[in-house]
């Protein structure tokens, strides 16, 4: 599964539908294929949600194997652990462009844990969506050639190497119908391009897509394993992914103050700030200091709910928003919005750290 | 008037189509329906004049040396990278590190841009590059800068509720000099600025440099004089000088 490594730059784009009107994917295949040029070849990938609607209320994993053996070891630990609604290869079109490619497969499941696991859940007060995670770390941390790309319901991503436009192609996403879309033109520097590495990352419905590199990946990796999380896709990227499980659902964080930590105030614009926000800002800082991402990243994070894009605290990487509707676009280039709306209500490139956060209403 | 229409084209092939018209000698180049395309007029000599409908990639106009460009709508990063002389016009906003090494010629924005705008510029003799923003400008305006002009207005902002310049405005600035409507605060200055009022000889530059802006937008000169401007100037020409020789 692993390439040469490369240098140099990442491209990527995403939109949402406030409404929750689907669309197929040729929309967002349009935006990324513009920005052919900021990747390489060496990873192209994508986030859908909503595309699942008939089996909604189900995890839906998708798992790439190196080889049959990783397959048959990895769906005994699934029948195991949880019930398989429906499992099926993903499928794929056979294109000149995507040479080879590991075994796909998706499983749509929920958690079955066994008498001693539940009694172990209940003990620490966890629940189904912290089983499948540990799964998921079971799974990509112990069996050889496995992968989970994707585990979350109404949702998935598709990635692999090559162009965005070819892997799309690949997967047939024109097929697919989605209310958000992210995509990713990989253009790998420190880490090698092989199929787990391409973004998004995913983890239960959290999705990211991240242009920069993560030079606090040392220090953000010690502390997600402190919580259990396995750092193990050679990719820095990776620990973002992490990061906003932990501090959102875990710790039960705003998306606002999550971002925070992530692309957190300077000391010097803490110390102008008001009273409270002073005590908010330096917690943050304090409690989640090995959750700061350093290094420059614009990123866009998706969810069940919603999109969020955000900078780095000093912006050393492109991010350009635009409004239309009930559509709200984010891209590293301008053009790549224009390609598929051309007339854009408002366009606007956030300030460094500052996020962009679109939910959709909540539903009655 | 030559047109090229850059529908689906690559950037490659535009640029070759743009060059190949002006080696034929086309002074006036319109370019429809542009797209993201990168590379546009970089390096071109002479003085064709080239209108862009469509919002062009990244790197337009590096190297250019002489002609003119207008852009009808939005444009991306990296403007003007060591451009040499000319002139660049954006009916829009603009992104980062716009006019990087700057030496010549002028660019005019109508709105914001973004980061590190003016990122070393520099001047020589009668070479010295203008960069004027009509909106905000983001953090790092004027890094590093060592000569030319920047001017920012912030009459037009996409965003009303956003200060007009960020953070750490002229960080290791050692030469040039800035003009910025309104108050400047020092605290969000680079340790090597220092803030003034303007003097005549400024104020009769100044009013020179918005002229030809405010007849390239149709604005009014005096509206945009009526506020006070604040002079950011490089407090040293060599503010690292002994830094390493103690």
């Amino acid at each position: 599964m692993f390439y040469e490594k490369d240098i140099s730059g990442c491209g990527l784009s995403g939109f949402i539908d406030k409404s929750k009107k689907r669309v197929s994917g040729e929309e967002i295949i349009k935006s990324i294929a513009l920005q052919h040029d900021r990747g390489n070849g060496l990873g192209g990938g994508f986030a859908a949600y909503g595309i699942y609607p008939e089996f909604k209320d189900y995890y839906a994993f998708h798992i790439m194997y190196d080889n049959m053996n990783a397959l048959a070891t990895t769906e005994e630990l699934l029948h195991k652990d949880l019930l398989v609604k429906h499992y099926e290869k993903i499928p794929v079109r056979r294109t000149l462009k995507i040479p080879t490619h590991p075994i796909l497969r998706r499983y749509f499941v929920k958690a079955k844990p066994s008498e001693e696991e539940y009694e172990l859940l209940d003990i620490e007060s966890l629940d189904e969506d912290d089983f499948i995670v540990r799964l998921v770390m079971r799974i990509n941390s112990e069996v050889k050639g496995a992968f989970v790309f994707s585990s979350g319901k109404n949702m998935g991503a598709f990635k692999g190497v090559g162009f965005p436009e070819d892997v799309a192609d690949f997967f047939k996403l024109d097929e697919y119908h989605g209310y958000i879309w992210t995509a990713h033109n990989r253009f790998p520097t420190n880490t090698p391009g092989w199929w787990g590495g391409a973004h998004p990352f995913t983890l239960l419905d959290w999705s990211i897509v991240h242009n920069g590199e993560v030079s606090s990946y040392g220090i953000n990796k010690r502390y997600l394993e402190m919580f259990g999380y396995k750092c193990t896709l050679f990719t820095d990227t990776e620990v973002v992914t992490y990061i906003l499980d932990l501090l959102i659902r875990k710790h039960k964080l705003s998306k606002e103050l999550a971002c925070k930590v992530l692309s957190s105030a300077f000391w010097k614009d803490i110390d102008n700030m008001d009273d409270i926000d002073q005590k908010v800002n330096t917690a943050l800082r304090m409690v989640y200091g090995s959750a700061l991402l350093n290094g420059p990243f614009a990123i866009l994070f998706a969810y069940k709910n919603g999109l969020i894009g955000l900078n780095d605290r000093v912006k050393l990487r492109p991010l350009i928003v635009g409004y239309k509707g009930d559509r709200v676009y984010m891209s590293s280039e301008e053009s790549a919005i224009r390609i598929i709306e051309p007339d854009l209500d408002t366009v606007f490139a956030p300030k460094a750290g500052e996020p962009v956060i679109v939910e959709f209403e909540a539903e009655a | 008037m030559t047109t090229i229409d850059a529908k689906g084209v690559y950037y490659k092939q535009l640029n070759e189509q743009i060059k190949e018209a002006v080696a034929n000698g086309a002074k006036r180049i319109k370019l429809t329906n542009v797209m993201g395309q990168y590379y546009i007029a970089d390096g071109i000599t002479g003085d064709a004049s080239i209108e862009i409908e469509g919002v062009p990639g990244q790197d337009l106009a590096a190297f250019m040396n002489g002609p003119t460009i207008v852009v009808k709508n939005n444009a991306q990063d990296t403007i003007g990278n060591t451009m040499d002389s000319g002139k660049i016009v954006i009916h829009g906003l603009a992104g980062d590190v716009l006019g990087y090494g700057m030496r010549g010629g002028k660019m005019h924005i109508l709105s914001d841009v973004g980061y590190r705008v003016g990122i070393h510029m520099k001047s020589y003799k009668e070479k010295v590059p203008v960069i004027i923003v009509g909106g905000n400008a983001g953090d790092f305006f004027g890094e590093y800068m060592a000569g030319g002009v920047l001017i920012l207005l912030g009459i037009n902002p996409v965003r009303e509720e956003m200060p007009i310049c960020g953070d750490y405005l002229g960080t290791g600035m050692h030469g040039g000099v800035m003009y910025i409507r309104g108050k400047v605060d020092i605290d969000r200055c680079g340790a090597e600025v220092g803030l003034d009022k303007l003097d005549a000889m400024d104020k009769k530059l100044l009013k020179r440099y918005l002229e030809d802006y405010c007849k390239d937008f149709d604005l009014d000169i005096n509206e945009i004089l009526k506020e006070e401007f604040t002079k950011v100037y490089p407090k040293s020409k060599r503010p690292y000088g002994t830094l390493y020789c103690y």
